[in-house]
Formats: C-alpha cells, structure tokens, sequence
C-alpha cells in the first residue's frame, strides 16, 4: 500500500497528528477543556469552509479562524459558570457561518462531507509539509514551556501559589490547542478530530501514573489508532475516520474496565 | 531575641469601600511558630497574600528580611479520585528550575529527600487522587517544601483532617521548625491546635489584633466563633 503517494502522505500526516494530539490531549484532559477542544473544531470547520468560497487552502482557513477565536472563546469562558454557554453560542454561529460558506461558494458537498469527516486522499505532498512545520512548531515549543504548563494543568492552585504567570500560559495553550485541532482534522475531519485530542489522553489519564507515562500512552494509543484506522480503510475501503473511531473508542473502555478493576 | 525575619508596620488594607487592620503592626523572628487565627472575613487569607507580595497595603509596609524565602500551602484543592498523577509525580510539579522537560539527577535526589523528610517516600507511587486526606495535606506540604523555603504559610492546612492526622501534619511541622529552624505561620481556626503546636498566636479581630504567647490565651475571651466548643466534628 505505500507504493501510491496518498498513502505516505497520509501515514505521515497522521504520525504527526498523532505525536501532536497525543501531548497536547494530556492537557487539554488536565484542564479540563475537552468541550472548548470540540468547539474549536467546529470553529474550524467554519474556516475551512471560508478557505473554500475565498479560495484559499483549507488549512490556512482553519487556522486563521481557530488562532482567533481560541483567544476570544479563552476569555469568554474564563468564568465556569459561564463556559458551557458561552461556548454553545459560539459553537452554533461558526456552524452556521461554515454551512452558509459552504452555500455560497460553487464546490459540490463532497467537498463538505471532506471538511467535516476528513479524508486521506484530497492531502497532498505540500500539505503533509505544512503540516510536519506546524506540528514540529508545537512539540518545540512544547518542550520549553513544558514544566509550566504541566503544574498550571496539575496543580492550578499550587501553580498561582508559586506565582506562575497563569494568564500568559493559558493564552499559550489556546494558541496550540488551536494548531493541533486544525492540523488533526486535516485527516480526521473537523467533525472528529476532538477524539484524538480526549481520548488518547483519556486512556493514559486512567492508566498513567506520572506524566511522562501517560504522554507515552496517548501518543501510543493515538498513533496505533490512525495507523490501524488507515489499514483498514486501505484495505475495505470504508472511512478512516470511522475506524479511527471505534478503535480509539476501544482503547478507551478498555482502559475504564481495568481502571474500574483496580479501584475495587 | 533572634533577628525578625518579617516586620509589619502600620498596615492597613482597603477594598470594596471596607478596611482591615487598623494600624497592624508586628514582627516575626526567625524559627518562630506562630498561629494567625481570627474569625472569617478578618482578612487571615489577605494578610498572607500581602506577606507574599499577591497585594499591595494601602498604607503601612511589610519588610522581609533579605534572606527570606517564602513557602505557601494554600488553603484549598479540588482533588478528586479521578486525579491520576502519583503523590511524588505531584511533588515535583513545583521544580521550576530548568527549562527541559525531564528531570535533573540532583532534582530527582531533591524529591526523594522531601518525601521522605515528609514520611511519603514509602506511598510515593500511590495516585494523589487515591491517597488519605493526611497524605494529600502531607503531598501539598511536600510540593511547598521543594523549593527549600524558610518561610512558611499554611492556609487552614487542617481544616478538613480528623484529629489525629491533624495532630501528626502538626508534629511533622514542627519537627522541621526544629531541624530546618523553619519560621512557620499556620492560618487556623483551630485554638486547640493553636495552643499545642504554636508558640505564639497572632489574633485579628474587626477591632484590633493582638500577638501573644499562646500559653497565655485565654479561650474564654476569644470571640464566639473561634472557642473549641463551638467546633462539632
């Protein structure tokens, strides 16, 4: 199957999502921010389809809108009491905004069925490049600001004792949560790419123990998922995303049962 | 008497149209233990975030001591079983001293000595989420201790313990006064508390305050809300 270029493409593409969501999910699992996760793809599905009618790659689109919205969806939802709706109003118009781009702009909906549920034949060389920067940009910079965000995610309340400039890194995290999920629904859809960001991170959350140990479960589990899921669809030839997501879904009650094991 | 280590003077601080502390003045020495006790809304949690420099008085000064060092064990954390990180992994959370996200040899030795001067060393594989009440205050004191304070606050650390683990956070603290000549002020409501772990009490009322050896308080005029009594567990 690695003779046809869409193929490499895709399993490289995927390989970096995968490494990306996987570490990044830890986090966004830690702080709780699993819903703000799923409304930025949505926010995202808004900008691919505007990169569409403008003619833009759809990428580029997504990244524009979640980069923009991630700061001002942070600042909305910084009072709890306030996320959940705060969040669901700005969920609807973006959907709204991508469905009417959509209309507007003279793409068939196969189109939008590609934007929403992904697909590994549309990627293209260039993509996958584009896509390996961003994804390197992330992890690098993930690498020093790593002992901050770990204690602001773990230990909020120790962390502000400690006198860590709070704000500064959560405006950091936005900023990659919204790379990671415009760089994920590039093969899983904007639909679905909030499943390599919690998931993954939701199996090592129950298995791990420190975070070196559950940043290698995510990454595990998220990496056999997109690399499975491509078999499989290379070999039935039904979606990718559906496998991604039952075998991710898999790897999660799996991870409950023993943890549920563990605590009797 | 020992150098102070932190002087108040004259301290007032005012917000939303109320005042606290009227004229607050006191000093602390070093290797002190002293209990800053006073009934809610008194201004305790304020006055340790003015010590830490989280405000700013609106008149009077605090001076630190240039060797001072400040720990802080804050007052509340919302723990749940679900949480997954271990009691030593949560520790080390607070090493903030290199950039690289893996851990130095020394700073790996540093949190084996503070779990173990904490009596955790033994449950340090145990999940935070999993742990007793006791080992959760022990793993936030711990975490408090990484960074080698001489200074430190804890905020109500007792508050949801039952007797005897409140009895062996103290002893635990109290040994470090005594081997670390750790200066210690314990935010409480706990008089009894107050009277058998610290050596002094510092009490803030709406009208005054007061500091004073605690041999020498008297329960009786303590106000309501703070006499042993009144504490049903």
């Amino acid at each position: 199957m690695f003779e046809y270029e869409f193929m490499q493409n895709a399993f490289l593409a995927s390989t970096f999502i995968a490494l990306t969501t996987g570490i990044v999910g830890v986090f966004v699992t830690a702080r709780g921010m699993s819903f703000l996760a799923h409304t930025l793809s949505e926010i995202g599905f808004a900008g691919a389809a505007f990169a569409v009618l403008v003619g833009i790659p759809p990428l580029d689109g997504m990244l524009l809108t979640t980069i923009l919205s991630s700061l001002s969806v942070g600042r909305l939802a910084v009072r709890p009491g306030r996320r959940e709706a705060s969040i669901s109003a700005i969920s609807s118009l973006f959907i709204g905004l991508g469905i009417l781009f959509l209309a507007l702009s003279s793409k068939s909906s196969s189109y939008a069925t590609t934007i929403l549920f992904g697909s590994i034949i549309g990627i293209s060389r260039a993509d996958v490049w584009q896509l390996v920067a961003l994804a390197v940009g992330v992890l690098l910079t993930m690498t020093i600001g790593y002992r901050g965000l770990a204690f602001d995610s773990f230990d909020p309340v120790g962390a502000q004792a400690q006198g860590l400039r709070r704000n500064l890194l959560s405006i950091y995290f936005l900023l990659i949560l919204a790379i990671s999920v415009s760089i994920g629904a590039q093969i899983v859809g904007s639909m679905l790419v909030f499943i390599l960001l919690t998931l993954p991170s939701a199996v090592a959350q129950y298995l791990g123990k420190t975070l070196p140990q559950m940043i290698a479960i995510s990454v595990g589990t998220a990496l056999v998922g997109v690399w499975l899921g491509l078999f499989l669809g290379y070999v039935t030839n039904w979606p990718v995303t559906f496998f991604i997501a039952v075998i991710e879904c898999a790897f999660y009650l799996v991870a409950l049962t023993i943890r549920n094991r563990r605590e009797r | 008497m020992p150098e102070p280590i932190l002087t108040v003077e004259h301290l007032t601080f005012g917000f939303r149209g109320r005042q606290l502390y009227h004229d607050l003045s006191f000093s602390l020495a070093a290797g002190s233990v002293t209990s800053l006790i006073g009934a809610n809304g008194v201004g305790k949690t304020t006055l340790t975030k003015l010590i830490m420099g989280q405000l700013t008085p609106t008149a009077g000064r605090i001076i630190k001591a240039p060797q001072l060092r400040l720990g802080y064990v804050p007052q509340f954390r919302n723990i749940d079983p679900e949480y997954p990180l271990s009691l030593r992994s949560f520790v080390a959370l607070n090493q903030m001293g290199r950039r690289l996200p893996w851990h130095s040899k020394q700073e790996k030795a540093a949190v084996t000595a503070v779990l173990k001067e904490t009596g955790l060393l033994e449950r340090q594989h145990q999940s935070l989420g999993m742990a007793s009440g006791g080992e959760k205050q022990k793993a936030y004191l711990a975490q408090a201790l990484l960074t080698r304070p001489n200074f430190l606050i804890l905020d109500e650390a007792t508050a949801s313990l039952d007797v005897n683990t409140k009895t062996e956070l103290m002893t635990l603290v109290n040994q470090l006064n005594q081997k670390h000549g750790l200066t210690v002020l314990f935010v409480t409501h706990d008089l009894d508390l107050a009277k058998s772990f610290t050596q002094q009490y510092l009490l803030l009322t709406q009208t005054g305050y007061e500091l004073r050896s605690t041999d020498e308080m008297n329960e009786a005029a303590m106000p309501k809300e703070l006499r042993p009594t009144q504490e049903v567990r």
